[in-house]
């Protein structure tokens, strides 16, 4: 039960930021829910990767007491942790893409509420 | 020879990045040879496409492992399983690449005159090939986490590239879009997460291979095609599609048309490929079936009143995927039965044969409605009237659009329509039946729009748009004249391979190896 709590984070942090983008009206709040959602991903790549007890996947420098043979159980899964960092990288270029239309918006609208901006629906 | 067929699946990814990031440092230097280099990477990465694409037909599918020294060698010799990226091109997959190669081509040349010089049309020329990177990466990739890679750079760039014009209405589409597109990538992650937890494998073949079809991979494929459908324009979710349409610059339109389209490609490749025929065939066919018919009903009635020109032609691009949708769908109704092979691959060949044609057409169209908007500065059709007196090559390519895409003959839209109304119909009548309505309605708003913006009275003092816009519009002009006047040969060499890959799923599985 103790090592699902994780993947309950997980779900707890998806379906928070689902329900901010799909109910807020405010749009800092839509990118904001969008970035929990991402968190939430991340978060779960992560646990995936995880083993209790786990060292750095660094092959040249394994401490001395670890022998070649026990690598597959003790070494964390790096792959996981690549696609996290990849993921992270680009959840950063997109929420400042976000916010730089936020901010236009901003600007030639006067305000975020989402019930506002809507000149495109004729 | 040789050597650039074997490096052309890296080639054609690696030239336009390249050129993308160099794009700004010759945009310092001079603005001509900005343009030209600009031009040039289109057309070579068009030739390579076209020679990769003989060469496939000919020898069949490309496989090509980034990194290794023996780049066809896709599993290393110390592993079991390909660790590697893999690029892995089949017929579907260059069908894919040319549509896209082809649209960003002439939406280059378009946009020599259409983008005005000092609003940075450097970082234009930069984040056009941005898109066409992602379009080609979605199609050639043998990667699930390279799909969501090259999904992302596509979004991004497209993104940035609607909300060229610095408007108010253009970044509300821009951010629509995003969110959109953000959502849908991170639930493509989510489910290559559940997939790297499962089976400890990246490689969309030897995924394939270990399938299991547990609950988890239930999940991850309901994540999978709701998120490539969010994309693709298909109707529950399609509401991002004319706000996002309408405000991009027309020849963007015409290429987010193309990068719509490999999402869609995306979505073909999960079902036929990833699950194949381990998936609920009925039901998932069923499906794609059922959001084809909406799409396809929703998008041309919603289309019939409106008054902006290029959200109407947005409408008209939700009702052409679902054509598509309903071809293919149907041939995944019926993979694996004996039906299959004799209805069922011709419905697939309508669907997949339907999508280069919409991209040429729908692009066309797009890039009239771009040719008008140059010249009068509205998209109002109210505001518009007599243009025929005085553009009369853009409202020629206008007319050429607009029966193609309402499928009359001779132009391309017949031919696919053709072979989709008579293979459904085999299914049910009923399906058919709403396709050709939704054909006729399709005609009935295109009248509209040619009688409202082109006859009457001369109103407007205007002249014809530049020779390189009328360029752009003419090799589109093209290429519907050719396929609806040779479409046996194109359905014979091109879309009939490219269903076969599709359907064949133990192929894609082989060629990997192992």
């Amino acid at each position: 039960m103790i090592y699902n709590i994780p993947f309950f984070t997980v779900i707890a942090l998806i379906a928070i930021g689902m329900y901010a983008v799909i109910f807020k009206r405010n749009l800092i709040k839509i990118a904001i829910g969008i970035s929990i959602i991402e968190s939430g991903v991340n978060l779960f790549l992560i646990t995936l990767g995880y083993r209790e007890g786990g060292i750095a996947p660094i092959f040249t420098n394994l401490p001395p007491d670890i022998t070649p043979a026990d690598i597959p159980e003790k070494m964390v899964m790096p792959v996981p942790q690549a696609l996290t960092l990849t993921s992270i990288v680009i959840g950063v270029a997109v929420l400042a893409l976000i916010l730089a239309f936020i901010m236009r918006i901003y600007k030639e609208y006067g305000t975020l509420d989402a019930r506002e901006v809507r000149r495109l629906r004729e | 020879m040789n050597w650039l067929i074997t490096h052309s699946p890296a080639l054609l990814i690696l030239l336009p990045l390249l050129a993308a990031f160099l794009m700004p440092i010759i945009d310092k230097i001079n603005k001509k040879a900005r343009n030209i280099f600009a031009i040039l990477i289109f057309i070579i990465v068009e030739i390579l496409v076209i020679i990769l694409a003989f060469d496939i037909i000919k020898n069949g599918m490309h496989v090509y492992a980034i990194g290794e020294k023996n780049p066809l060698q896709t599993i290393p010799s110390q592993a079991a399983v390909p660790i590697r990226i893999v690029l892995q091109i089949d017929a579907m997959g260059i069908f894919m690449g040319l549509i896209s190669a082809t649209v960003c081509l002439a939406a280059s040349l378009y946009s020599l005159a259409y983008i005005e010089e000092g609003k940075g049309k450097g970082k234009f020329y930069t984040l056009l090939l941005l898109i066409l990177v992602g379009m080609l990466g979605m199609e050639f990739t043998g990667d699930i986490f390279n799909l969501f890679v090259f999904y992302e750079i596509l979004s991004i760039a497209s993104a940035a590239l609607i909300a060229y014009s610095r408007k108010g209405e253009a970044s509300e589409g821009a951010f629509k879009f995003l969110v959109i597109s953000s959502i849908s990538a991170l639930f493509i992650l989510f489910s290559v997460a559940l997939f790297y937890g499962q089976y400890d494998l990246l490689n969309i073949a030897a995924l394939a291979k270990n399938m299991k079809y547990t609950h988890l991979d239930k999940i991850a494929l309901a994540l999978l095609v709701s998120a490539f459908a969010m994309k693709c324009g298909s109707v529950p979710m399609h509401f991002w599609c004319p706000d996002a349409y309408s405000v991009a610059p027309s020849s963007i339109t015409a290429t987010l048309v193309a990068g719509s389209q490999a999402s869609l490609y995306a979505l073909f490749r999960v079902c036929f490929t990833l699950y194949g025929v381990k998936l609920d065939l009925q039901l998932i066919g069923g499906a794609l079936i059922i959001f084809g018919l909406l799409s396809m009903f929703v998008g041309v009635t919603m289309a019939i009143p409106q008054k902006d020109i290029k959200r109407l032609m947005a409408y008209h691009a939700i009702s052409q995927t679902g054509y598509m949708l309903l071809g293919v769908g149907a041939g995944l109704y019926l993979l694996g039965k004996p039906e299959f092979d004799s209805y069922g691959i011709r419905a697939m060949e309508g669907g997949i044969f339907h999508i280069i044609n919409h991209a040429m057409y729908k692009g066309l169209l797009f890039l009239t409605a771009g040719a008008i908007f140059y010249r009068l500065k509205t998209r109002n059709l109210n505001e518009m009237g007599g243009l025929a007196h005085k553009m009369k090559y853009t409202s020629i390519f206008f007319i050429i659009g607009a029966l193609a895409i309402a499928g009359v003959p001779p132009f391309n839209g017949f031919a696919s329509k053709l072979i989709i109304y008579e293979s459904v119909y085999k299914i049910s009548p009923i399906l058919s039946i709403i396709a050709m309505l939704v054909s006729i309605l399709t005609l009935a708003s295109f009248v509209k729009v040619f009688h409202s913006a082109f006859m009457g009275p001369k109103i407007h003092d205007v002249e014809e748009v530049p020779k390189s816009m009328l360029i752009g519009m003419c090799v589109l002009t093209f290429v519907i004249i050719f396929f609806g006047l040779f479409p046996g040969f194109i359905v014979n060499n091109l879309v009939h391979p490219a269903a076969m890959a599709l359907a064949e799923q133990a192929k894609y599985l082989q060629a990997i190896g192992g």
